[in-house]
């Protein structure tokens, strides 16, 4: 359990065997062989304690929250608040009025698009993303350029996965009213150095919008130093349940934006000539939210804070570094992206001309759990001329000895497609 | 595994059968998986209703590639009402192997291009 964990990190690091003890699901067979879990970017598994501050929840607190008079609806109100603030304090929020409980990161950046965008784009503005960015960071401008006439850029990468620097202080430009990207490419694990692109954004006058998706989980975060305007991640990649995310925003920023979606909860007054909106963060929270959710996220935020995230992070680097080096070793095996100094946790390869579905499938008959396809980034996929890839990912629960497992059972897919 | 990637399968994927292009095809069609992004190019040459010369061409994993090969080696012959009647059990059975519901799609990429191009029959094969 992680209090015991707690308690040796005065003196020690948390080891992972104590860490395994608290993810029940890793402890099963798939197809007679161990379960290896490298799937953890496209979702992370989740602690006993974020299963239980949710079971909690549902048996002993539950009821609709914020215009409750009664007991559970007070206890479930303060719960869900409690939350919010648990996820303001680990990324720094100056304000729980700046924490916006949404369903995931597609949603908080669908937010920031149609919120913000309708309000402030117009033909002959510039939106610029890059090239290396999820579908969810890419069709949401697509979608508001089209609505607002604005022209929509794309930052290229080079052929090492970085971003183009050149090429973005030409893109940049007075046009430019929103500069949205990644902190850490879902695909080549690149890491972005967000400070500078923002601060790079505000030079021309455009707000800075950061997809922390793959960031959040793994890598310490304060908004305030980076100066972000925006910065949306999933609960799901960071131990915690399905269904919720957040989006942080600026309080100026959120408070001159019209609401999203309309509903109950968002507004302080309807008439039916109109309506007026509630105070922020509500106003952009219609409907009831997924309480159970958020209450599972804040546990999951104080399990990463009591490991910490420069463990953390440390830790997964040395796990990356391990598999990149033995991975190099595999011949007709290709790493896309970075080297192990700017990369985060994750590797996306090709094995020859292995389809990625089949290495797949054959690592998954020796209980290897790895993610094959574009992973909702088909621009990159593009870029490097190839239609798939297989990725393999590292978080807090994962070992050398499960690298070493990979890498006979990549061998094995080498030999029953023989080349 | 030994199961899966079954010799046969292996077999059609590096030797795949009537793979290419046809002189002059009465039908071509192409389309992709949206899932994987495999791709399958089918061409066909029909006379009297029947099919009397096939060709296919794509990229993909050896599920789908190898599902192309077989279907050309059997529906030579067939008629256009027979390639209607094809359902996802006659591509499982030819493959022979059991196949999970992410896979069933690579597996069934062949016939649903095979009857869009012979029927406009756009929806995946049930």
């Amino acid at each position: 359990m992680i209090s015991a964990t707690l308690n040796r990190k005065v003196t020690s690091m948390p080891t992972v065997t104590n860490i395994l003890d608290d993810f029940p699901i890793l402890h099963q067979e798939v197809h007679g062989h161990p379960l290896v879990y490298l799937d953890s970017t496209a979702s992370s598994q989740k602690p006993v304690q974020v299963l239980e501050a949710m079971d909690h929840y549902y048996r002993t607190t539950h009821a609709n929250v914020h215009r409750g008079i009664h007991t559970l609806s007070e206890a479930a109100t303060t719960a869900y608040e409690d939350a919010r603030r648990r996820v303001a304090r680990f990324i720094n929020a100056p304000s729980t009025k700046q924490v916006i409980f949404t369903r995931n990161t597609t949603e908080s950046l669908n937010l920031v698009a149609y919120s913000w965008g309708r309000a402030n784009l117009a033909p002959g503005d510039e939106v610029l993303i890059t090239e290396m960015e999820h579908h969810s960071n890419i069709v949401p401008w697509q979608l508001i350029c089209e609505i607002t006439g604005a022209t929509l850029r794309y930052v290229p990468i080079t052929p090492q996965g970085e971003l183009d620097y050149d090429a973005l202080g030409q893109l940049l430009n007075e046009r430019t009213k929103v500069f949205a990207f990644t902190a850490m490419s879902n695909v080549l694990g690149t890491i972005n150095p967000v400070a500078e692109l923002v601060a790079q954004a505000h030079a021309v006058g455009a707000i800075a919008v950061v997809d922390g998706a793959q960031s959040v989980p793994h890598l310490s975060t304060d908004v305030q130093a980076l100066d972000a305007d925006f910065l949306a991640f999933s609960s799901h990649k960071m131990l915690g349940p399905t269904g919720i995310g957040v989006l942080y925003g600026k309080k100026e920023i959120l408070q001159a934006m019209p609401p999203f979606l309309g509903g109950g909860d968002m507004i302080r007054e309807v008439k039916m000539s109109g309506s007026r909106w509630n105070d922020l963060p509500y106003k952009f929270e219609a409907g009831t939210p997924a309480i159970a959710d958020a209450i599972g996220l804040g546990a999951a935020v104080d399990y990463l804070t009591q490991l910490g995230l420069d463990w953390i992070s440390e830790y997964e680097h040395q796990i990356m570094t391990y598999a990149w080096e033995q991975l190099q070793q595999i011949e007709g095996l290709r790493i896309l992206g970075p080297g192990p100094e700017r990369r985060g946790g994750l590797l996306s390869f090709v094995l020859g001309d292995i389809h990625p579905h089949d290495v797949a499938a054959v690592l998954d008959m020796q209980g290897i759990a790895v993610r094959a396809g574009h992973h909702c980034a088909q621009p990159i996929h593009d870029h490097y001329h190839i239609s798939a890839t297989t990725r393999a990912s590292f978080y807090i629960y994962n070992t050398t000895d499960e690298v070493d497992l990979l890498v006979t059972a990549l061998n094995k897919a080498k030999s029953i497609f023989s080349f | 595994m030994d199961d899966f990637y079954r010799e046969n399968i292996l077999d059609h994927y590096r030797h795949p059968r009537h793979k290419g292009h046809l002189e002059d095809p009465d039908i071509h069609y192409h389309d992709v998986n949206p899932f994987c992004g495999d791709e399958i190019t089918i061409e066909l040459k029909v006379k009297d209703g029947r099919i009397v010369g096939v060709a296919f061409d794509g990229s993909g994993c050896a599920i789908s590639q190898a599902s192309a090969s077989m279907l050309t080696e059997e529906i030579v012959g067939m008629t256009l009402d027979e390639i209607r009647k094809l359902d996802k059990d006659y591509v499982t059975e030819l493959l022979g192997i059991p196949i999970g519901p992410v896979r069933l799609k690579c597996a069934l990429l062949p016939l649903k291009v095979l009857k869009a191009g012979v029927w406009g029959l756009e929806e995946w094969p049930e």
